[in-house]
């Protein structure tokens, strides 16, 4: 029987991944003096569990690799090594070295052996020049230096859920004996949770202190306990040695006296930190979710159905039946968000990756530079997160490499050396907004006009600033004066405005000459649901979304003055909109020759009124893609089934109002 | 005319040469074609069809099918096959084709045949308004011609644009 370990193999990838933007995170922590003691701790964890799952999966590159890697964060965390710069320059190599290996093996890529060399070459650099000395013996040979026995007090008191995640005390013992000889005793549980009555028989609420007289050293005590690092109090103190001090204790004398003393101390406050439990979660394939996700909207498209099949009987004779189905309706929504709210994640995931780009690139450009991040658990649809990531990064990118200045050039101009950028996100009436601010020198507008004018954009000076701004959205547009290879090759703002535009969203910029500039990302909540205002339009129906809709009136005569051609005008109180008859844009045939209605709506900043024959309702419809089956249609979003199981077809705002603007135009 | 009724052909594995394939056979305008049954999902009944905007004229629109946009071509219309008449007895195959699914309409839907290999000669020019390119070949069965389609090199192909250029390529 073989099973096919490979199905595992994801699951290993994607873990490890995790732990290593873990350690990134830790280690940008360290950096700038925001680590606590759980830090290292957790650092090390992430590094232990990738190495030895590795090996498990017979990944024995990537597990040798690890091994120094762990090594040197094992001396960290025990308080021999501190973390310097040199030291952390080595590590974040060595992370974005794992990480490159862990990829390759994910594409089934051969493994980048110079990388790998190249950062386990610097580890047993950083390992063999020690401040603890002992540590390069303690790395090459794991066997313990002759003649060191030593009589160990082991502390072990395991949380509950022990025994719960396949852990069992008895084979702990077992692995300390073959070190040498174990003695110990059994700490009864004592106190409150006692009563026979409370128990469960799944919980271990044993403890023991144990003695071990062996010439293995902490460390490798410390492995047998390594499965249930998290779920047990563990603390390992060396008694009386029987024989001369183990060579870390050398060199400095004093460091490792104070180092060796304190241990205890540090061991105990890390054990008396609550045992980490596993967090409350599980992995669900995003496929199943969407499916999920499909079957509610075909729930709201029956539910619709039946309202409308019941709406036209009697309510006072069907009252019970009515009361139900709005029972229906209330609990149908509510089903409707939970399962919408299964794919929002927090932000942050998205955010996590950028202060290490941030500091990297601040680093290479001469900047200094302070990220701040704002509203990280504010939650957005994980399609989104995904498709809203590269655009975000190019923004900051932009950020850093135009928009900020130099530490010499801030000096000059009196502002502080460092340099503020700052991510934030909120939610904000139906509408999550991704900003991204700086204060730096803002958008150089002269600059920006000229290099319009040169490449023909515009031929004359925009009405407003604004308006000078936005051109930077322009495709192939770019002050740079050299393309370096962070930005200036002028495919960027474009594709970035493309890209949110895609999702539905919106961008817009605001500069400040001299102090500052501000994107602002407007995204809907979700893909999949939408607001629409149901309109008729011979014997078809569209839906407007509710989000782009101003207001919407019957025309009189009066308010559309006859002019040549296509084009036609409305006129909304003070001014004149273009007027856009839906079923002469369509081909649509009408007999209707009423007033028709006319729908305000506003896309990008441009209005336009649409020529409706009636308004039929309003309602919350399931988006359905028409691509799947068929292709993309100019002016259609895509389509959704009504209650009386016709297709509608749902309007694309944006694309219309880009149409009339340049019908306009012309 | 109740909306649908769905074809009641398992779904087979293909068969071997020796014991052929078999072929749904519908009308269009008088001739008969086939096509190879493993593409056809179902068959329904004309109705409810929503228009697509700037679509040429043999794109019918869209349909509901159960949940799913699926849009509806009429051969007779692309290929001037006499006039297109939607009364209550015509019908639209639901085909399977390049991963989608699309429905056509036709006349009418007749047996579903088993044909072997050697049966299926080879198109000279003649006069359909079917493109010999989409054709597979020519049966002749009790009397009758049988025109066997290509269906997936005929949705796929560019004058239909039916697809994205992507996925026709």
């Amino acid at each position: 029987m073989s099973i096919d370990i490979r199905q595992f193999h994801a699951g290993f990838f994607e873990e490890s991944l995790e732990g290593l933007s873990v350690m990134e995170a830790g280690l940008l922590d360290l950096e700038s003096g925001q680590a606590t003691e759980e830090t290292l701790h957790a650092i090390f964890r992430a590094a232990h569990s990738i190495k030895g799952g590795a090996g498990s999966f017979g990944f024995s590159r990537i597990s040798q690799a690890t091994h120094h890697l762990e090594t040197l964060l094992d001396e960290m965390r025990a308080g021999h090594r501190s973390a310097d710069a040199g030291v952390l320059k080595v590590l974040y190599q060595s992370v974005d070295g794992v990480r490159a290996m862990i990829s390759a093996a994910q594409a089934e890529q051969p493994c980048p052996e110079a990388q790998v060399q190249a950062f386990e070459a610097a580890l047993k650099a950083v390992l063999g020049a020690a401040p603890a000395s002992g540590s390069a013996a303690q790395a090459d040979a794991p066997a313990p230096a002759p003649s060191s026995r030593a009589a160990w007090s082991i502390h072990c008191a395991p949380a509950p859920g022990l025994l719960a995640t396949g852990n069992e005390p008895l084979l702990l013992m077992q692995a300390l004996a073959e070190l040498g000889e174990l003695t110990g005793t059994l700490i009864e549980p004592q106190g409150e949770d006692v009563a026979i009555e409370t128990l469960s028989v799944d919980d271990c609420r044993l403890a023991w202190d144990l003695t071990l007289v062996t010439d293995a050293d902490e460390a490798t005590i410390r492995d047998v306990f390594s499965w249930v690092d998290d779920c047990c109090a563990l603390t390992v103190t060396q008694r009386a040695a029987t024989s001369p001090p183990k060579p870390e204790a050398t060199a400095p004398v004093a460091v490792a006296a104070t180092a060796v003393a304190e241990q205890p101390a540090r061991l105990e406050a890390t054990v008396a930190a609550p045992p980490q439990l596993p967090t409350a979660s599980i992995r669900v394939g995003v496929d199943k979710v969407d499916a999920l996700i499909d079957l509610v909207g075909e729930l709201v498209i029956t539910q619709a159905m039946l309202h409308q099949a019941v709406s036209g009987l009697d309510p006072v004779q069907f009252e019970r039946l009515h009361s139900t189905l709005e029972q229906l309706e209330r609990n149908t929504r509510s089903l409707q968000s939970s399962v919408l709210a299964v794919r929002m994640l927090p932000v942050g995931t998205v955010f996590s990756r950028f202060p290490r780009v941030v500091r990297d690139l601040a680093d290479k450009l001469g900047k200094r530079v302070k990220l701040v991040l704002e509203g990280e658990a504010t939650e957005l649809d994980k399609g989104m997160i995904e498709r809203i990531t590269d655009p975000l990064m190019h923004l900051l990118r932009n950020a850093l490499d135009h928009g900020l200045e130099t530490i010499e050039e801030r000096r000059a101009v009196g502002k502080p050396e460092e340099c503020r950028l700052k991510l934030s996100a909120r939610h904000a009436s139906g509408s999550i907004v991704l900003e991204i601010e700086d204060d730096g020198r803002g958008l150089n507008r002269e600059k920006i006009l000229a290099k319009a004018i040169e490449r023909g954009v515009i031929s004359e000076r925009p009405a407003t600033d604004a308006d000078i701004d936005n051109l930077i959205f322009e495709p192939g547009f770019s002050t740079a004066d050299a393309v370096t290879d962070v930005s200036g090759r002028g495919v960027g703002m474009d594709v970035v405005r493309k890209n949110v535009l895609a999702l539905g969203g919106r961008i817009e910029l605001f500069s400040n000459p001299g102090k500052g500039t501000r994107v602002a990302v407007r995204l809907p909540l979700t893909l999949a649901i939408l607001d629409g205002m149901s309109v008729a339009v011979g014997d078809e129906v569209f839906i407007v979304p509710i989000a782009s809709v101003m207001e919407s009136f019957q025309p009189q005569p009066g308010q559309m003055p006859p002019l040549g051609g296509q084009q036609r005008l409305v006129k909304v109180r003070d001014t004149y909109l273009p007027l856009m008859r839906l079923a002469d844009h369509f081909g649509l045939p009408t007999a209707y020759e009423g007033p028709g209605i006319a729908v305000v709506v506003e896309a990008d900043g441009r209005r336009l009124a649409l020529m409706v024959d009636a308004l039929v309702g309003q309602q919350q419809v399931v988006i359905k893609s028409l691509e799947q089956n068929y292709r993309s249609v100019p002016g259609v979003a895509g389509a959704t089934i009504l209650g009386d199981g016709r297709v509608a077809l749902i309007l694309d705002v944006s694309r219309l109002t880009a149409v009339s603007a340049l019908a306009i135009a012309a | 005319m109740d909306g649908s009724q769905s074809a009641s052909e398992p779904k087979r594995g293909l068969d071997n040469n020796d014991a052929g394939a078999e072929f749904l056979t519908f009308c269009l305008a008088k001739e008969t074609y086939g096509v190879d049954i493993l593409r056809v999902q179902e068959i329904r009944g004309y109705d409810s069809v929503t228009r697509l905007p700037s679509a040429p004229d043999f794109i019918k629109g869209v349909i509901n099918l159960r949940g799913t946009i699926v849009p509806v071509v009429d051969m007779r219309i692309k290929f001037n096959l006499g006039e297109a008449v939607y009364d209550d007895f015509t019908v639209m195959v639901i085909l399977n084709v390049a991963k989608r699914v699309i429905g056509m309409v036709v006349d009418r839907v007749s047996d579903v045949v088993r044909l072997v290999d050697e049966e299926i000669r080879a198109t000279p020019e003649f006069g359909s308004g079917i493109d010999v390119h989409y054709v597979a070949g020519l049966v002749e069965r009790d009397d009758q011609m049988l025109i066997v389609l290509d269906i997936e090199k005929l949705f796929k192909s560019k004058d239909m644009a039916l697809f994205d250029a992507a996925v026709a390529a």
